[in-house]
């Protein structure tokens, strides 16, 4: 395999999942919430495809192609509910947007 | 000889690939998270789309690849950009005030899973990562993949379609919702309050 091995990429996956994370639970925004829950889902794709060159098997590729139709889902739901928000003209602000909190 | 020149040339160069593909891709991630514009921020997501799809490339995952560029920045970028217009600009100043007690406790709960990630899988994978692979030349082109994912995995391929499907009714029945409220409304109970008087009216 030429360039460098499976673990830089892993090591890449793991930092970008990181970042991820620290977006999700930093931001207020739910679109930049939305960004950031998308960094992560690449993060696990690309360590996905990365064990998949590894190990020959293309379980990986495909694991990764699913995840992208899930997080399309996932825009799609969460950018309606963005969109309800704004309709309703309630605060932007996934802080103030307690009332489901138990 | 000339051969082994060759190959060490091309190995330098896929490093070089790598190096400016991983950079990039951390700092357009980190680009993401700091920017406080939400139109700046998805235009950076593009960027760390466009690194990883060179990644991908490099790991022989073509069809992944321009999955990636076209599914990803060709059409959920786009409704990013879309959703980001209607809403409007609306800055949020994260890093101003100094850092809160939520602030430290993310970067510590962040740092934490990233520590936790690295253990893992240095743990669990020690030693078995290094040794190089041949894969042939099918490996991830386009008619490889629709035979896998069409042969052996077609459960999961439907099972994708059926979620896409729910996830595009549940987005029409989301938006399709016509009540609108007075500007300024905030809190439930003053919508509330709205909402009788609107009926009032009718």
């Amino acid at each position: 395999m030429l360039g460098p091995d499976v673990a830089w990429y892993l090591a890449v996956a793991a930092f970008l999942f990181g970042i991820g994370a620290l977006g999700v639970l930093i931001r207020r925004n739910p679109l930049i919430v939305l960004l950031s829950l998308e960094l992560m889902l690449n993060a696990g794709n690309l360590a996905l495809i990365a064990l998949s060159r590894h190990w020959h098997n293309g379980s990986g590729q495909i694991f990764a192609l699913s995840v992208m139709a899930v997080a399309a889902s996932e825009v799609c739901v969460g950018l309606g509910l963005v969109v309800a928000i704004n309709r309703r003209n309630l605060a932007l602000d996934v802080d103030k947007l307690s009332e489901l909190r138990g | 000889m000339s051969g082994l020149v060759v190959a060490s040339a091309g190995n330098a160069l896929v490093w070089v690939v790598w190096v400016v593909a991983a950079f990039s891709c951390l700092g357009s991630g980190v680009a993401v998270v700091t920017f406080s514009n939400p139109f700046f921020s998805a235009l950076a997501l593009i960027g760390n789309l466009g690194s990883l799809a060179v990644m991908y490339l490099l790991l022989s995952a073509e069809f992944v690849a321009a999955a990636q560029v076209l599914v990803y920045a060709g059409a959920i970028v786009v409704m990013f950009l879309f959703v980001i217009a209607y809403v409007g600009p609306r800055r949020e100043t994260p890093w101003s005030g100094g850092p809160s007690w939520q602030t430290i406790g993310a970067v510590g709960a962040a740092g934490a899973l990233l520590i936790e990630l690295v253990v893992a899988v240095g743990m669990q994978a020690s030693g078995s990562l290094s040794h190089d692979g041949k894969v042939g030349a099918a490996f991830g082109t386009p008619a490889w993949v629709g035979r896998v994912f069409l042969i052996d995995h077609l459960l999961a391929f439907e099972i994708t379609s059926i979620v896409l499907l729910v996830a595009a009714v549940g987005g029409v029945i989301l938006g399709s919702h016509t009540t609108r409220m007075d500007p300024g409304t905030i809190s439930s109970d003053a919508a509330q309050e709205r909402r009788q008087d609107v009926e009032v009216v009718r």
